[in-house]
């Protein structure tokens, strides 16, 4: 393993990998990835790679768990043994567990439940290689999958952490940044309705500070939103224009 | 009363679309007197109505509607059939036999088995009941041959064209006989394989380029130039 760093943030205030505060990292989104699956998503955040792929709506199994009046949506996030430095043991651990049931929470309010009942929505996260606010990178891309597969939604849910390093409140924590720094806050949100469907907290924030921290996180998931949406049209606006130069 | 986009622009969930007396169409919503997109699609003004025309769905069953399944298992009185939905079907023998059934003498699996295709309508459907299916109307009930290809739910109607102006043309051109099944499922006969193939890909070409404009003609254009190769193989 690396050695520790020292400071989180150097004299310039720029961070380890030369971003200021209020920077998120790269963002790649790609969506249709998976022919198989009746919709997917690819995300890449910096250095996390996670696949999604959705199905559904679908019968119910074991049947015992459909419900009358409305959809059941099922989560599966999972980590790859590779995608971490030692390997994960690839049974459901306790973190994971957690997360799936997050992630579905997040994403429930997004969509019309009420419409397909006595059906129910697989999401399949798989994150092939984490490197800090894989919930977050989980939520954007499942999102899109389920966009993609065409099931009716509210909105687009977009997720993006903020958290504090060395006494500054930092966007899109990375790695490092959530292992040593002193909070982590992710935030979900449905940028056009302006509601949050996911706040976390771990570690200490004084009230200013999380404020500060969620206003940061909104900034931050408007600029993924932009990328989200952009990303779920290439897949048709590529056949356009080829239309357009004939 | 403002609407936010042009005409046939593409929109994701969540998209304002329009502000004020309007009436959602399909795959819209209303929250606060704001019409709203609820799937990816191009979105159409029709006078007050807004719609958005998805681009890529699944489907509902809806009575009348004829579709194409799959026998996925035999029961005691009834088949169960795959749908291409998010409900599974159910056919009862009285509506495939001409005579009343007799659960001592007639064996299910004789007339139809696991496997089977069958064309067949909805008769009845509704949110806390499985979708009811029947064949005895003509031009229902087992397929022997052809070929069978799925496409996307949404794009049939753009596969039958203007008052079935895409689907005459390709019949026409083809010389194949083609079942549109409501669900998304096509079955194309025809009396040469490669005719049958010729349909299919422009079915395929449809589902494609479904969003585009003057795609009638395109095909035409396609289906002809294919057939003039194939004649000059032959020669």
């Amino acid at each position: 393993m690396n050695e520790k760093p020292e400071k989180l943030i150097d004299k310039k205030g720029l961070r380890l990998d030369g971003r200021k505060p209020d920077e998120l990292r790269p963002v790649k989104l790609e969506v249709g990835v998976i022919p198989n699956a009746d919709g997917s998503a690819y995300v890449e955040q910096g250095k996390n790679k996670i696949l999604v792929g959705v199905y559904g709506p679908r019968e119910v199994h074991p049947k015992h768990l459909a419900l009358q009046d409305r959809t059941v949506l099922k989560c599966r996030y999972h980590m790859a043994p590779f995608s971490v430095q030692e390997r994960k043991s690839p049974a459901p651990s306790r973190r994971e567990i957690e997360l799936s049931k997050v992630i579905r929470e997040s994403l429930e309010p997004a969509i019309f439940m009420e419409y397909y009942p006595r059906t129910m929505i697989d999401v399949f996260i798989e994150v092939l290689q984490a490197d800090g606010g894989t919930r977050c990178a989980s939520i954007t891309a499942a999102a899109l999958a389920l966009a993609d597969a065409g099931i009716p939604m509210r909105d687009l849910v977009v997720a993006c952490a903020t958290g504090k390093a060395d006494d500054t409140i930092v966007l899109d924590l990375m790695d490092e940044e959530d292992k040593l720094g002193t909070a982590d806050v992710p935030v979900a949100m449905m940028p056009n309705l302006n509601a949050i469907s996911l706040l976390q907290m771990d570690g200490k924030l004084t009230h200013e500070e999380f404020e500060k921290a969620v206003n940061l996180a909104v900034e931050g998931c408007k600029k993924i939103y932009a990328v989200q949406k952009e990303a779920l049209k290439a897949k048709y606006v590529g056949i356009k224009e080829e239309e357009a130069e004939e | 009363m403002p609407t936010f986009f042009e005409p046939k622009q593409i929109v994701t969930p969540g998209d304002l679309l329009a502000e004020g007396e309007y009436i959602a169409g399909e795959n819209t919503y209303v929250e606060d007197k704001k019409v709203y997109a609820a799937r990816l699609g191009l979105v159409e003004y029709d006078n007050k109505r807004v719609s958005v025309v998805a681009l890529k769905s699944f489907y509902v069953p809806r009575a009348g509607d004829i579709v194409i399944g799959t026998v996925v298992e035999v029961g005691f009185n009834s088949w169960t059939v795959d749908i291409n939905a998010p409900y599974k079907a159910f056919l009862r023998p009285s509506d495939v036999l001409s005579r009343p059934f007799k659960p001592q003498k007639d064996e299910l699996s004789q007339v139809l088995n696991a496997g089977d295709l069958i064309v067949a309508k909805i008769v009845s459907y509704d949110r806390s009941h499985d979708p009811q299916l029947t064949v005895a109307e003509p031009g229902l009930g087992k397929i022997t041959r052809g070929q069978i290809v799925k496409v996307t739910p949404t794009k049939v109607p753009r596969i039958i064209g203007r008052k079935g102006s895409m689907i005459s043309m390709i019949k026409e051109q083809t010389g194949c006989q083609i079942i549109l099944g409501l669900n998304g499922i096509v079955l194309i006969t025809g009396k040469t394989l490669e005719d049958e193939q010729l349909a299919l890909t422009a079915i395929n070409r449809i589902e494609n380029e479904s969003h585009t404009s003057g795609l009638t003609d395109r095909i035409t254009q396609m289906l002809k130039e294919e057939k003039s190769k194939q004649e000059e193989q032959k020669e």
